[in-house]
């Protein structure tokens, strides 16, 4: 109680941190608000102010095969990385929290490296993989950078949520005669079902949004963020603002099934892993 | 409690697909670093030249110094923008605090390429910014050295980074006991006081975390150079990827991938312990 009182006296007293406050929040917002609103404006972008109200953009993105090509790829790629991501997180999280081995401390730190390198080195490691393998570059080659990338994720978030598991559950199971397998698929995964979908929802957006890693395994077929780059070199046209505006759009609407999922009580940050195992 | 077989099962696969797609490649870059290239094709011939070139070629080293310098600034203004925000929100936005909080995390969501190329559109000679000037008859001619230079990169990289220096930064604020705040206000130290040896030494860790992350993730930035840097804002990453381009010269790039990799291993290893060090236990 004193605390909050304190707190609200201290409150009244920070014009000058509350004015630096809105001065950041206005920094952070300025360029999405000014992409969304030139993306109604008919004359295109740039000038000041926007003037000529136009849903053309958007006709014109509806249109545009390419772009929803370019989509499609990129959501079989972000299915498909959830898919292995989270699997061979969930087995590297599982092993991290039970199993014993050599290279233990090596293999954790491995599995966080595309997490914390620039993705140059993991896109350009990858490429030199690829081409030792004899792997010509297409979706395939995406695939399997995103998806590996992103085990990092997936162990993080999953790792964080085997350690609120109450052990003594599993152990009832294994103790009243259930099988090993029988125990992991109705004990410890719907135990898991929040970190799951967390940690899904998390990987799905970064491989949607994903560009330095996929810049050097792309093939011919282009994925949305790459289609978008090609055609930034190229010059700038408002269908860029009207495609982000939707990005955007779907993003904060993922963002809020991501909370209703996260602020049940889950949650993890890279250096829980390091900490914790 | 687990048995052998459960251990094995686990551990297995991910050893084997991380050993096969993250250590070998990792490990690929490396051995290239070492080999070289003969008229255009690839040389399994072990040796140091490439690393040689690096070190007296002075044109590497100069990039490589600009884009610390880069990497520096912006890791010094998104320390900038982003500590006084954490600051505000875990000590003065009282009951707004949960919303302001989603309000930060909101643009970590927008893709990257979206927010490099909205920066494109503010700062272009033609862009938004500069409507804005000549609206309000702030300037009369365009002002163009806004786009395409080392600003631009810097100006985009903090936009992008400020949220992720936010956030180990306000997590580290919120877990510093507020009876320790307020014993020190109790015991008639001046709210500055309070500040610096407070509360600034306890968030000292989340200060760190999230300076080395835009420090280093900065360091490896290769398409916000390409998006607004233009020719005076060429940082080391473009000059791997134009190796691995057009120039042809894979062992090279691969030299100065592993200098960038080395450089961002040692700070991480740094800051890990100077972490440690500062840790509130």
């Amino acid at each position: 109680m004193t605390s909050q009182m304190a707190l609200s006296n201290t409150r009244s007293r920070a014009p000058i941190l509350t004015t630096y406050a809105v001065f950041v929040f206005a920094f952070i917002y300025l360029p999405i608000v000014v992409l969304i609103a030139y993306s109604f404006n008919r004359d295109g972008v740039g000038g000041f102010p926007p003037r000529h109200f136009t849903m053309d953009w958007y006709r014109q993105l509806f249109a545009d095969r390419a772009i929803w090509d370019a989509m499609l790829n990129s959501l079989i790629v972000a299915t498909a990385s959830v898919v292995l991501a989270l699997t061979l997180g969930l087995l590297a999280a599982l092993a991290l929290d039970r199993a014993s081995f050599p290279g233990k401390a090596l293999f954790r730190r491995l599995v966080l490296l595309p997490l914390i390198l620039p993705g140059i080195i993991t896109g350009l490691s990858l490429l030199m993989f690829a081409v030792f393998m004899g792997l010509p570059l297409s979706l395939l080659t995406v695939f399997l950078g995103h998806g590996t990338a992103l085990i990092s994720v997936a162990t993080t978030e999953l790792f964080a949520g085997l350690q609120k598991i109450d052990r003594a559950q599993e152990e009832a199971s294994l103790d009243m005669g259930a099988t090993p397998w029988q125990t992991f698929w109705r004990i410890t995964l719907p135990n898991l079902k929040l970190s799951l979908i967390a940690a899904g929802l998390l990987i799905f957006t970064l491989s949607m949004d994903e560009i330095a890693v996929t810049f050097f395994l792309i093939g011919r077929d282009n994925t949305l963020p790459l289609e978008i780059w090609g055609r930034l070199r190229r010059g700038i046209t408002p269908e860029i603002n009207a495609i982000s505006t939707l990005i955007f759009a779907v993003s904060v609407a993922l963002i809020v099934v991501w909370y209703r999922v996260r602020t049940r009580g889950l949650g993890a940050e890279p250096q829980d892993l390091l900490e914790r195992s | 409690m687990y048995s052998r077989a459960y251990k094995s099962i686990v551990s297995l696969p991910p050893l084997l697909w991380v050993g096969l797609f993250l250590l070998l490649p990792y490990a690929l870059m490396f051995a290239h670093s070492f080999w070289l290239v003969r008229d255009g094709f690839l040389v399994h011939q072990w040796n140091l030249q490439n690393y040689q070139k690096l070190a007296t070629n002075p044109l590497y080293v100069e990039v490589l110094l600009r884009t610390m310098r880069i990497a520096a600034s912006v890791t010094f203004l998104s320390l900038l923008l982003g500590y006084p925000l954490a600051y505000y929100l875990s000590f003065h936005a009282g009951a707004r605090k949960e919303l302001l909080y989603q309000l930060v995390i909101v643009p970590l969501w927008v893709s990257y390429l979206v927010r490099g190329y909205a920066w494109k559109t503010i700062l272009g000679s033609d862009g938004v910014l500069n409507g804005f000037l000549q609206y309000f008859h702030l300037t009369h001619a365009p002002v163009s050295f806004l786009l395409y230079s080392p600003f631009a990169v810097v100006v985009m990289l903090t936009h992008i980074y400020t949220p992720f220096v936010f956030l180990p930064i306000y997590a580290a604020l919120e877990h510093i006991p507020r009876p320790l705040v307020e014993a020190s206000q109790d015991l008639g130290a001046s709210q500055r006081a309070t500040f610096l040896r407070v509360i600034l030494p306890l968030s000292m860790p989340g200060l760190l975390a999230g300076a080395t992350f835009a420090f280093v993730l900065s360091l490896g930035d290769f398409l916000a150079p390409l998006l607004v840097g233009g020719p005076s804002g060429t940082m080391i990453a473009n000059i791997v990827q134009s190796l691995f381009g057009a120039a042809y010269d894979w062992p090279l790039g691969a030299a100065v991938s592993v200098c960038i990799l080395l450089i961002t291993v040692t700070l991480l290893f740094l800051t890990e312990r100077l972490e440690k060090r500062w840790s509130f236990k």
